[in-house]
């Protein structure tokens, strides 16, 4: 398509604002944090526990979750239901509700008083501070992003090639794990991907059920509010760059599957 | 062998309207039709990829109708042959052969004969996206065969294909058929149901029109679709009202035209078939033996394999095929007015 250069010099120019909103925060971030400062800050166990705990605690949310999501986004790919419409609303409603008051239902769902809560006590788990309930905090708020990528994912696989595997003997079973799984990988791999990084960046449904241990949004949040702008800065530096390494390594990883 | 009885299907585009036929084991048995005709639903349904809405498929007389596909042991090739991407040739043909009935060495030599039958030995290794359509055609032929499939269902085999490599693949059918696999092949492809076929049905708009073996569907074809297929293009519904004086029959065409016909078939209605390279042209009202004569308008002028088709409308449209050489000498165009005729006995009725 041809453009003429008025027009072209307008889209980019809005096009570079848009890009300059984003990066401008973090730039500004990232020039005003010193190396000494994050040196000490990479050294402090409390940030580095933390970060520790937000990673580990979004992985396990992704992992956990991946084994009712992957079928559920099979079902709702496969299969046209009387309520799909309902159900895919009620997946993607975590996205739209505010997390604080996401954060609020998990708590009056997972607390001591619950049933589910008095259940889990009675085990010895315990939700509310405690790194299990970060965990459902995380999975609660992230989970529609792995659903719903992988429901594409599904969707792209042609119906034909899993009939041809069932007309060649294969069971429901070994056509899922062995053709649709497989052939979707790349989006389920993405989804999975774009939930952890939804995790490690939840902020208001975990400060409502597990203020504590805390996460590193968390430590961010009570930085600034304790000691000011200057003290939640390198913090904020140090969670992003690990996220970053961390978001690249997967991709990189999900990537070196496209041959697949 | 197979056997349908009254099998329907509403689907979105169509429906497929109480089918039924039989294959006997060893046929060559090809489903001709248009695109959109319904013939790849009857192989998704014979092979348990659709659900009939009513009637019954048997199988060495075992009702299957609602037997699931893993259990049917028949095996479907499709038009775009649906080669597992992921996998590499020598994995797809093995797919069948599922870990836990056959050891690793087993399914190994099971795919390396198989894929030296089909001739793709050399690119066991290679994933899907690497091959070519003739290829690609022969691993899921192998594919299918790796099942030791009781029927092999064939959805427009050669039409993916590159021309040149139609005829090879072709033999390899007639090969397979004649070691003794049954199978169905579905085409839209007349001269290709002619060649590999001994039985023939012919579905138009989801209904069997006729079956048979190739002989006899194409040459006595009792319906204007199959008589397009042909290649017969004159062909009109008619009554036909034998005189027993004179020995000379005249039909009447829907239109009113009356044609004499020598025949000996009785008066009734039938069709009327007239080969379009019998009819004569000339500019004027022709004196000759031809006891039918009419005077029409051209319609078209179509370039076609065999030399020039004229269409003629003299109240019915009539093809008559000229050489090039008679069109420039009689000065044939759109919209002149001509004569056409033929013999009493050039034509038939059925």
């Amino acid at each position: 398509m041809q453009m003429n250069n008025s027009f072209k010099l307008l889209i980019i120019f809005l096009g570079g604002l848009l890009l300059l909103f984003i990066i401008a925060p973090l730039g500004g971030m990232f020039i005003s944090t010193t190396a000494p400062d994050l040196f000490i800050t990479i050294k402090d166990v409390e940030v580095t526990k933390s970060i520790r705990l937000t990673l580990f605690a979004s992985l396990a949310a992704t992992l956990f979750m991946a084994i009712g999501a992957i079928p559920l986004a099979y079902l709702l790919a496969r299969k046209n239901f009387f309520f799909k419409k309902l159900v895919l609303g009620i997946v993607d409603l975590p996205i739209v509700i505010p997390h604080s008051a996401a954060g609020i239902a998990l708590l009056g769902f997972l607390s001591r008083d619950s049933i589910l809560g008095k259940a889990a006590s009675s085990v010895g788990l315990n939700f509310v501070g405690n790194p299990l309930g970060i965990v459902a905090a995380m999975a609660f708020v992230s989970v529609p992003f792995l659903i719903n990528a992988a429901r594409d994912g599904f969707l792209s696989v042609p119906v034909r090639l899993e009939k041809t595997a069932m007309s060649l003997g294969a069971s429901q079973a070994r056509v899922f794990f062995t053709i649709s799984i497989p052939l979707a990988g790349r989006n389920i791999v993405s989804g999975m991907v774009m939930m952890f990084a939804r995790g490690l960046s939840e902020f208001g449904a975990i400060v409502i059920i597990a203020y504590h241990p805390m996460v590193t949004p968390v430590l961010i949040f009570e930085r600034f509010g304790s000691y000011g702008l200057h003290y939640a800065q390198p913090v904020a530096v140090t969670f992003i760059l690990i996220t970053l390494l961390f978001f690249i390594l997967l991709r990189y990883i999900s990537g070196g599957k496209k041959n697949a | 062998m197979l056997e349908l009885r009254g099998i329907s299907k509403q689907l979105e585009a169509f429906s497929l309207e109480n089918i039924s036929f039989s294959v006997e084991k060893g046929d060559y048995f090809v489903i001709l039709g248009e695109s959109g005709a319904g013939k790849s639903v009857i192989l998704e349904l014979i092979a348990g990829m659709e659900k009939v809405d009513s009637g019954f498929i048997y199988l060495n007389s075992k009702n299957i109708t609602h037997q699931a596909i893993q259990k049917r042991g028949i095996s479907m090739v499709f038009q775009d042959f649906s080669i597992f991407p992921h996998f590499t040739v020598a994995e797809n043909i093995g797919y069948a052969l599922k870990a836990g009935l056959f050891s690793k060495a087993e399914i190994k030599q099971r795919v390396l004969k198989l894929a030296e039958e089909m001739e793709i030995s050399n690119i066991l290794l290679r994933k899907p996206k690497t091959l070519s359509g003739g290829e690609l055609q022969r691993v899921a032929l192998a594919r299918a065969l790796a099942a030791e499939p009781q029927l092999l269902l064939l959805d427009e085999p050669l039409a993916a294909i590159d021309v040149r490599l139609q005829d090879q693949l072709r033999a390899l059918l007639r090969k397979l058929n004649r070691k003794g696999i049954t199978i169905i092949h579905v085409t839209h492809d007349f001269e290709e149901a002619i060649s590999l076929a001994n039985q023939i049905a012919v579905i138009h708009d989801g209904k069997l029109i006729c079956r048979g073996t190739p002989d006899v569907i194409f040459q006595a074809p009792n319906h204007p679709f199959l008589a397009r297929f042909a290649g017969i293009r004159n062909f009109f519904k008619a009554t036909l009202v034998y005189e027993t004086d004179t020995n000379i029959a005249t039909v009447r065409l829907g239109s009113g035209i009356k044609i004499n016909l020598a025949s000996d078939v009785a008066s009734g209605d039938g069709y009327f078939i007239l080969p379009s390279d019998e009819i004569i042209i000339t500019n004027d009202q022709p004196h000759s033996s031809a006891s039918n004569t009419l005077k029409g308008e051209i319609y078209d002028i179509i370039p076609s394999f065999k030399g020039i088709d004229i269409m003629v409308n003299c109240g019915e449209m009539f093809h008559i095929t000229i050489t090039k050489p008679s069109k420039e000498k009689l000065g044939l165009e759109i919209g002149k007015t001509i004569w056409i005729s033929w013999k009493a006995m050039n034509g038939r009725f059925i």
